[in-house]
């Protein structure tokens, strides 16, 4: 079987041949290793390699997708694309225009490979010791995963881009279990193939520990409205919930009813609101040089002074809204076409301190850390990690883990404070069509929504 | 695959080659109308070896590389878990009718037409409704050799059918949904067209229940989506293993109510997750896990099951192309005595769920649920007035388990993976603003 540089080589001509609007390939190579532990043994340490590809062709407005493992017989995976889009196409086909791009990125960050795993589980040991030399821990779980790809992209317009995306994830849990009962605390942290940051949490994994432990003792929050405040990483998640993927066009584009909602200008939060999603910014997970249709990524306001600014565009949204695209689309690998997907996003930090932010809640809830979240669009719910009551100005007794609920056009305009101090969580996953989980970050400063609704976890 | 187990015997001392082939279409449909066609070609190759006696992984996608896949195994045995088991050799594995040509054979003509039948007939109640539609068709070969002369050989067919709907106004939103999938071609739409009328019906009025403690009808999708995560987790061996599970240490005794019976069944004809034995090769068997309230078993795969010092219930499952580990294969709740009318006939103010969102996003272990209900009904004096919004419940899969008030008497499946029918809860903390 020819490799990917070769396949791609006999493809670089060829696709401007068929009869469609628009194709593109792309091809892809990639190396993985994990490791898990659960309890005090590791329990699996595996290594896998993958190569494949896909063709996209549009025609008439239909798109056909073709994935495939073997790249022997290059030139049937096409018809068979061009088929079928053909078959589904009965309107005009639409994309934005864009330059097309001959490049080759490269990275400092091939890291994780070049780290012997021997070295990699040294590692993990010493954070399992860490976890089991707290008393009361029932099991933990840990699992460190990484990986490299690199991906050749061509389009029938004459794009040819070389790119490589290097990805380290660490999750962390520490069970507590008590009579009858069962708490636990994560840890959770990403990199965009930078291993530093795995290897100085020795103190945050005895935190993590010592938290499930006390979770077992802590009450459960009376369900009901309350103030609540969101430190970065649960702010990050929130703002990636319950407003991102309202901002990805292809929700919107073929929906007059929601255009009508998501209408530019409209307003939905106070002013000091900013809320941007940019893969420009180097370094971070979401971070790259351009998108999987070949587009460069971009910095894009969705809120600006509390007003819907700017959304998240793939080529075909972009040209169907009349609007410029903006490098989002994005597929988890070459088994998916690619959707319009979030990067990084974030919460532009405003000019409070944490001490003013909680200094005037009679009876609150601060929730930190990230355990999930989802969306429906309209509603959101997503839970923290780790809760306190806030009494009187004053962090309080801690909770057992909650979650958080609300309407996303409402909770958005009770926002009433937003701090100084943004972080980025680059720890999540996001999901979304059967693409999961798609390395995105994060994040806020933190900030005060009144009357949000709290369920116990 | 005989030529990688021959060379991996050279460099350990036990070796399994297991192999998955599929091909799969769908026609997928965006806003009412056919958007895409894709067709998926995959092959993924994993070797797991003993060497010292330890566990060794690594998984490919081709049989171009079978160096640096047995490399890639070696190097991460050095670290790996003590292999406890033994390859199982050569068995006889029960008959089971997963394989119908007649979805291969299925043109992409019929699929599409399907899906825009579907769509009619959804659109033609609620006009102003915006659906995406998927009609899939897959085959999937699956194939499994190793060093103790075990192997296993068998194909499968999936035809699959989903619709989502969304309904907007202003930022009033609802959203319904169906899904079905079989080992048989699906042909016909007005089942799944059905059940999303009926969501429109039933949420055609806006309602509201106040906060406190209700009693709640979970559907079978709403019983799916709230109370079905936690029993995965606490019925896997490993978490019993581990101690992790709050029912772990219950066997034999009553935990939940005398109304329930749950079991994990891999036999079932034509059902997608039916298959002759599991991802180790180990024979497929019915597995009760809870009789009538009593716990009965945990899910086992080989190594789980050696540390345990128990058998595998041949449910070592490969998800996702990792290490084998134990999940249910598919889970089957025994339908009761309650049909799902007088269950709402019984309850004077309370709530029917259809389904929660976030309710996996608690803390799963111990059985704590909380989700927004993103699809639900009132119920009022005996019968459903309309649809709740802003509403929020909690509670712990085990008290809600523990006494039930009915469990309804016919079962639906869910999502190919759960069977179950209604069930009738006396009481749920709900929050609403």
């Amino acid at each position: 079987m020819p490799d990917i540089e070769t396949a791609a080589a006999r493809l670089a001509g060829a696709l401007k041949k068929y009869k469609a609007d628009y194709i593109e390939a792309r091809l892809e190579r990639s190396q993985r290793s994990h490791i898990t532990y659960r309890g005090k043994e590791l329990e699996s340490a595996g290594r896998s390699t993958a190569v494949g590809g896909n063709i996209r062709a549009l025609v008439k407005g239909g798109w056909g997708f073709v994935s495939f493992n073997d790249l022997n017989d290059l030139p049937r995976r096409i018809e068979l694309a061009v088929k079928q889009a053909t078959l589904v196409g009965k309107e005009e086909s639409r994309l934005a225009p864009v330059q097309p791009v001959v490049d080759t990125v490269t990275s400092k960050e091939d890291g994780p490979l070049n780290i012997p795993l021997a070295e990699k589980k040294k590692l993990l040991d010493e954070y399992n010791q860490i976890i089991w030399g707290t008393p009361g821990l029932r099991t933990s779980v840990i699992g460190y995963a990484d990986s490299h790809q690199q991906t050749i992209f061509l389009s029938s317009t004459g794009s040819y881009i070389r790119q490589p995306r290097t990805d380290i994830t660490l999750r962390l849990s520490a069970v507590a279990a008590g009579d009858g009962d069962v708490q636990q605390a994560n840890l959770s942290l990403g990199s965009r193939g930078d291993f530093s940051p795995m290897r100085r949490l020795h103190k945050e994994v005895e935190e993590m520990a010592n938290k499930a432990v006390a979770m077992l003792s802590a009450p459960q929050v009376k369900g009901g409205e309350y103030t609540v405040v969101l430190d970065p990483v649960l702010a990050g998640v929130f703002v990636h919930e319950a407003f991102g993927h309202l901002s990805e066009s292809d929700f919107v584009y073929e929906d007059d009813r929601l255009r009508q909602v998501m209408v530019l200008g409209k307003k939905f939060g106070p002013k000091e609101l900013n809320i941007i999603d940019s893969a420009a910014v180097p370094g971070l997970r979401g971070s790259y040089k351009y998108d999987d249709e070949g587009v460069p990524a971009t910095k894009t306001y969705l809120i600006k002074e509390g007003k819907l600014v700017g959304r998240l565009h793939s080529r075909e949204t972009a040209a169907k809204m009349g609007e410029k695209p903006t490098g989002n689309a994005r597929a988890m690998n070459y088994r998916y076409p690619p959707i319009v997907r979030m990067t990084n996003t974030y919460i532009e930090p405003g000019q409070a301190s944490f001490n003013d932010i909680i200094a005037g809640i009679k009876e609150g809830v601060y929730a930190k850390n990230w355990f999930g979240g989802t969306t429906s669009m309209e509603m959101f719910t997503f839970s923290a990690g780790e809760a306190y009551m806030i009494r009187n100005g004053k962090i309080a007794e801690a909770l057992r883990p909650v979650v958080l609920t609300g309407n996303v056009f409402t909770t958005l305009n009770n926002i009433d404070a937003i701090a100084g101090d943004l972080d980025m969580n680059q720890g999540g996953g996001c999901g979304k069509g059967g693409q999961f989980p798609l390395p995105v970050s994060n994040g806020s400063p933190h900030i005060r929504i009144s009357r949000c609704l709290v369920g116990g976890g | 695959m005989e030529n990688i187990l021959a060379l991996s015997k050279k460099v350990s001392e036990a070796a399994e080659v297991f192999e998955v082939a599929a091909e799969e279409t769908s026609a997928q449909f965006e806003t009412n109308r056919l958007k895409n066609i894709q067709s998926k070609q995959s092959t993924h190759l994993a070797l797991r070896i003993i060497k010292e006696g330890r566990l060794g992984y690594a998984t490919t996608t081709g049989r171009d590389n079978v160096k640096e896949l047995i490399y890639n195994a070696v190097e991460t045995a050095r670290f790996g878990m003590p292999a406890k088991f033994e390859l199982p050799p050569l068995s006889s594995y029960p008959r089971i009718d997963i394989f119908d040509p007649a979805v291969e054979a299925t043109p992409l003509e019929d699929m599409d037409r399907l899906g825009q039948e579907l769509i009619e007939l959804i659109t033609a109640h609620t006009p102003e409704i915006l659906c995406e539609a998927m009609v899939g068709k897959e085959t999937e070969s699956v194939k499994l050799i190793n060093s103790s002369g075990g192997q296993a050989e068998y194909k499968k067919s999936i035809f699959s059918v989903g619709i989502y709907g969304s309904l907007i106004r202003g930022t009033d939103m609802l959203f319904v949904g169906e899904s079905r999938s079989s080992c048989n071609p699906i042909t016909q739409p007005q089942d799944i067209a059905r059940v999303v009328i009926q969501q429109l019906e039933l949420a055609k009025n806006p309602a509201s229940v106040p906060t406190g403690q209700l009693p709640v009808v979970f559907t079978p999708r709403g019983a799916a989506s709230a109370l079905v995560p936690s029993l995965v987790t606490a019925f896997n061996g490993k978490t019993v293993l581990q101690g992790a599970s709050p029912i772990g240490n219950k066997l034999g005794k009553k935990v939940f109510d005398a109304k329930i019976s749950l079991w994990d069944d891999p036999t079932i004809p034509y059902r997608p997750h039916s298959r002759p034995c599991d991802d180790e090769g180990v024979a497929s068997r019915r597995t009760p896990l809870i009789e009538h309230g009593m716990v009965a078993n945990f899910l086992y795969d080989l190594q789980t099951a050696a540390l345990a010092k128990t058998k595998s219930t041949g449910n070592g499952d490969r998800g996702g192309g990792s290490l084998p580990a134990p999940s249910p294969s598919a889970l089957i709740i025994a339908p009761g005595q309650t049909s799902m009318d007088d269950m709402i006939k019984d309850i004077k103010e309370g709530l029917v769920i259809e389904q929660l969102m976030g309710a996996e996003q608690g803390n799963i272990l111990g059985g704590d649920f909380s989700g927004n209900v993103l699809l639900g009904y009132k119920i009022e004096s005996g019968k459903i007035v309309g649809r709740v919004k802003n509403t929020m419940v909690s509670g712990n899969v085990y008290q809600v388990l523990k006494e039930l008030t009915a469990v309804g008497s016919r079962a639906e499946w869910v999502g190919g993976f759960l069977c179950t029918p209604p069930l009738y809860c006396p009481r749920l903390s709900v929050a609403s603003k």
